[in-house]
């Protein structure tokens, strides 16, 4: 073998540390060979714990398989508590509009065009101020502005329903009655959306109260989306000389708006079940008017509402299978939320085509 | 005191790739042996199948026997009591995050039951002075969190903290690949200084360092031990072509 | 010639229209932030002038007599979210082990992170009329046990999420670590995984507990409310939101102050966790762990 060996030194096998250090080698060694330290012997003790491994496992399993459960129970007794009203009135319940308890007559369709409406103005409202917040908080903004912004839009979100309700009725409904209403009678009253004679409580306040509530939901998904759009898209469209609004517009928005879109319907599975605030200022009367100065009901307040008065079981039925519907809907509605917002982030083609 | 370990007819895969194949080697109790080789050539693999943490992965199989000591870890034992007789070292240094230094060192032990407060104390003062550790944090034992020091350091806490369970054999993936020099010279008289206690098994991808420190060197390439033999053998005079043109740097 | 001459006013149209845009942002984001700010201030005059020791010592007064407070739905409260995150918070962080340490990417895992998502989204209404149909029909009368358990199973999906994620932030060395020292799997999830993610998996369990605090829907049918003090498990029992809620639609004065002040202290009660919360959070705690 004649081939060289470059920088590869070979310690004799007597060869005394490198760098010995004097204090590491004066240490006390573990007790000498044969016998094991007491440490080993204790390890050795301790057995493999494969028992309380599985035991632990399966725990866990166990605890993740309740959220199933729990899901799973709340559907079938909503289903067998409504068997009544589903069997007698089928899905007739949802396009009636006489409610009468006392007659034993239930049909569901003015709670329905109640949330529906109030969610529908809600998100006339909201969508355009979250898109706004959401472009100012993440195009614009200064930098020391942001933790701020973002905060206060998330203590929006933390603030319960109750006092949104409590603030509702003692301040945004007098506001609406004395200075917004007379505007939009005079404005837009030829629309006979919004006509005289004036409750006070009625629609437009609930779905102005419901809109302020899914703001924060909204914009900080919209967030999320819109910071999610790379870099190189906005350099792009900067590159061809736009201005910061056409950057947003073709470099942001465009990119950005199924998520958006999957943002939106998030708040609107909201907006639907939302019942305490929207029940205090609805102005809980079952009709089906055009008018959004009247007075109207949701699907969520007419629960809260009568289920504790509900004295017999047909009555106590119908209010369960009006819960069932609004289970079932917003299960979709998030589902299908989820499944957008999850398109865009996870960085699947922002665009279908 | 160290172990020999025996290992037969051993095999192990990720998957469906096959990444040890038949690997038969006798490690001699108290000597530092290292195992170079191109990076997946199953070094790493090797000596993760030595303590059972290959396993640890859920699409991994293995297949074959070793032998520690008297035990047969594949047989006699579970993985959770061969883990605790063999020390491992790892690439990154891993010290518990949100513990202190102390707290570090007497993890394995009182993660596993153990509670005699003055057994502990001398046992993580001797496992941090072995480290070569000692000196230069004995003064916020319980103050300084493990993760604020140094990555030397905190790669000589590791060794404290896998020396704290008084193992027979440690284990080491390429434990200085992720530190500067003066760090890594520091971590080789370690090995050098604990040899005579530990049967230590230490993969590199560095051959000065495998012939600076270990008796025998092992050559993997390919999920293949090519060559085992006496360092000094495997550097002056290998057996095997691809041996040869691996330390040459005529490989690949 | 009329090219530039077109370029020009297309610049101008375009310079305008950016500034309007930025206008409207701006414009937008005052109108979100203003309602927020009326609500403090709101809350702040209206409740601070009606707070007093009384409101924290003393159940309601019958109608017509001045004084009472909520100290009785203080407590109510405090009851139900004690039961709320007894059941709440181990089932919660238990699950979240079990998505980020045993089902990584199992089948299993999908179907329980997606109905943690569905239990997330259930209105609160309908969680209230489920759990009177599971447990206060039975028992055939509301109970404060009834409305810890609504509270608790809202709190779930939150904590199980958040946990999932912290945990999945913990670096896979660390978990090594442990197991290469022989500790047992049980031992080394709840010793060094959850420990070092435990910042971010608190935030979670204050988030949960900040949510379900101020709910009412949930506790209609079941907690129910109560005027006068009472620990009973087995018995109705007052709440916070419960009688700010019913105090808000009386028409007595007096009782509208109350409710304004039961807000303001339950608001201040949220907005210090949720600071809490971002606190630790932006502190960035974890960052000893990568």
């Amino acid at each position: 073998m004649n081939f060289k060996i470059q920088d590869v030194r070979v310690p004799a096998p007597s060869d005394a540390p490198l760098h010995a250090s004097p204090d590491a080698l004066s240490v006390a060694l573990p007790a000498g060979s044969g016998e094991p330290s007491a440490i080993r012997k204790f390890l050795l003790g301790r057995g493999s714990s494969a028992m309380a491994d599985k035991g632990f496992g399966w725990l866990m399993l166990l605890c993740a398989f309740s959220i199933f459960g729990i899901v799973a129970l709340i559907a079938t007794e909503l289903i067998l508590r409504s068997q009544m009203t589903i069997s007698k009135f089928g899905l007739k319940f949802f396009f009636d509009s006489a409610w009468d308890p006392v007659n034993g007559n239930f049909g569901a369709l003015p709670f329905v065009y109640g949330t529906l409406m109030s969610s529908l103005v809600a998100l006339v409202i909201a969508v355009p101020l979250a898109v706004g917040v959401s472009i100012f908080i993440t195009e614009m903004c200064p930098g020391f502005l942001r933790g701020p912004l973002s905060f206060l839009t998330e203590l929006l979100a933390a603030i319960p329903s109750v006092v949104y309700g409590l603030w509702a009725v003692f301040i945004l409904v007098p506001l609406l009655r004395e200075h917004v209403d007379p505007i939009l009678m005079r404005v837009l009253g030829w629309s006979g959306l919004f006509v005289a004679p004036d409750f006070g409580v009625h629609m437009l306040s609930a779905g102005v109260i419901l809109s302020i509530m899914i703001l924060p939901i909204i914009s900080s998904l919209t967030r999320e989306v819109m910071t999610s759009v790379p870099h190189s898209q906005r350099e792009a469209v900067l590159a061809l000389g736009a201005t910061r609004w056409e950057m947003i517009r073709m470099g942001v928005l465009r990119n950005a708006r199924i998520g958006i879109v999957g943002s939106i319907i998030l708040g609107l599975g909201r907006a639907l079940g939302e019942t305490i605030a929207v029940t205090m200022v609805i102005g809980n009367n079952p009709q089906i008017v055009k008018n959004l100065l009247a007075p109207g009901y949701s699907m969520a307040s007419v629960i809260a509402n009568e289920f504790s008065e509900a004295s017999d079981d047909m009555y106590r039925s119908a209010l369960i299978e009006i819960g069932l519907a609004l289970f079932i809907v917003t299960i979709i509605v998030n589902a299908l939320a989820r499944i957008l917002v999850w398109a865009v982030t996870r960085g699947a083609p922002a665009r279908v085509a | 005191m160290g172990v020999g370990i025996q290992v037969t007819n051993l095999n192990a895969w990720y998957g469906t790739n096959h990444t040890l194949l038949d690997i038969n080697l006798h490690i001699p109790a108290n000597q530092a042996t290292a195992l170079i080789g191109p990076s997946g050539c199953g070094k790493s693999t090797f000596v993760r199948c030595l303590n059972r943490m290959h396993e640890t992965n859920p699409i991994a199989k293995v297949s074959g026997s070793v032998q520690i000591g008297e035990v047969d870890i594949y047989a006699d034992a579970s993985p959770v009591e061969i883990r605790r007789r063999i020390g491992m070292v790892f690439q990154r240094p891993n010290p518990f995050p949100t513990m202190s230094i102390y707290d570090n060192v007497a993890s394995g032990l009182r993660l596993n039951g153990f509670r005699n407060r003055r057994v502990l104390d001398e046992t993580v003062e001797r496992s941090l002075k072995h480290a070569a550790l000692w000196d230069e944090v004995k003064n916020d034992l319980k103050k300084k969190s493990g993760a604020s020091l140094s990555g030397g350091q905190q790669q000589r806490l590791c060794i404290a903290r896998a020396l704290a369970v008084d193992p027979e054999v440690l284990l080491m993936d390429e434990p200085a690949s992720a530190l500067d020099p003066v760090s890594t010279a520091k971590i080789e008289d370690l090995i050098f200084q604990l040899k005579s206690q530990y049967t230590i098994v230490i993969v590199t991808h560095n051959m000065q360092q495998a012939a600076r420190v270990a008796e025998r060197t092992g050559f993997f390439l390919n999920g293949k031990l090519v060559e085992f033999d006496s360092t000094h053998k495997i550097f002056t005079n290998p057996g095997d072509k691809r041996t040869e043109d691996y330390i040459t740097g005529r490989f690949g | 010639m009329t090219q530039t001459k077109f370029s020009a006013a297309n610049r101008f149209r375009r310079t305008v229209v950016n500034h309007l845009a930025s206008g409207l942002a701006v414009l937008s984001t005052i109108l979100v932030v203003a309602p927020l700010i009326a609500i403090f201030i709101y809350l702040l005059y209206k409740g601070a002038s009606s707070l007093n020791l009384a409101f924290f010592t003393q159940a309601p007064k019958p109608v017509g007599e001045s004084g009472g407070g909520m100290a009785n739905a203080i407590l109510g409260s405090g009851i139900l979210l004690i039961i709320g995150s007894l059941l709440g918070v181990p089932i919660g962080i238990a699950a979240g082990i079990f998505l980020a340490e045993y089902g990584r990417g199992s089948k299993l895992a999908n179907i329980v992170r997606f109905t943690a998502d569905v239990l997330n989204g259930v209105p609160s209404i309908v969680m209230g009329i489920a759990i009177y149909s599971l447990i206060v029909l039975p028992q055939k009368h509301f109970s404060a046990l009834s409305g810890g358990i609504a509270l608790g199973i809202m709190m779930i999906p939150t904590i199980t999420r958040t946990t999932e994620e912290m945990l999945l932030m913990v670096p896979h060395a660390v978990r090594e670590a442990a197991l290469g020292l022989g500790v047992p799997t049980w031992r080394a999830v709840l010793s060094i995984t959850l420990r070092t993610a435990s910042p971010g998996v608190i935030t979670g369990c204050m988030l949960a507990f900040a949510r379900v605090a101020g709910e009412t829907a949930p506790l209609l049918f079941t907690a129910f409310g109560n005027n006068f003090w009472s620990a009973n498990l087995n018995e109705p029992i007052a709440a916070l939101p419960l009688q700010i809620y019913v105090y808000a639609l009386s028409p007595y004065d007096e009782w509208h102050r109350l409710a304004w002040a039961g807000s303001l202290v339950l608001i201040v009660l949220i907005v210090v966790s949720v600071s809490l919360v971002r606190y630790v959070t932006t502190r960035g705690v974890l960052k000893g762990a990568s």
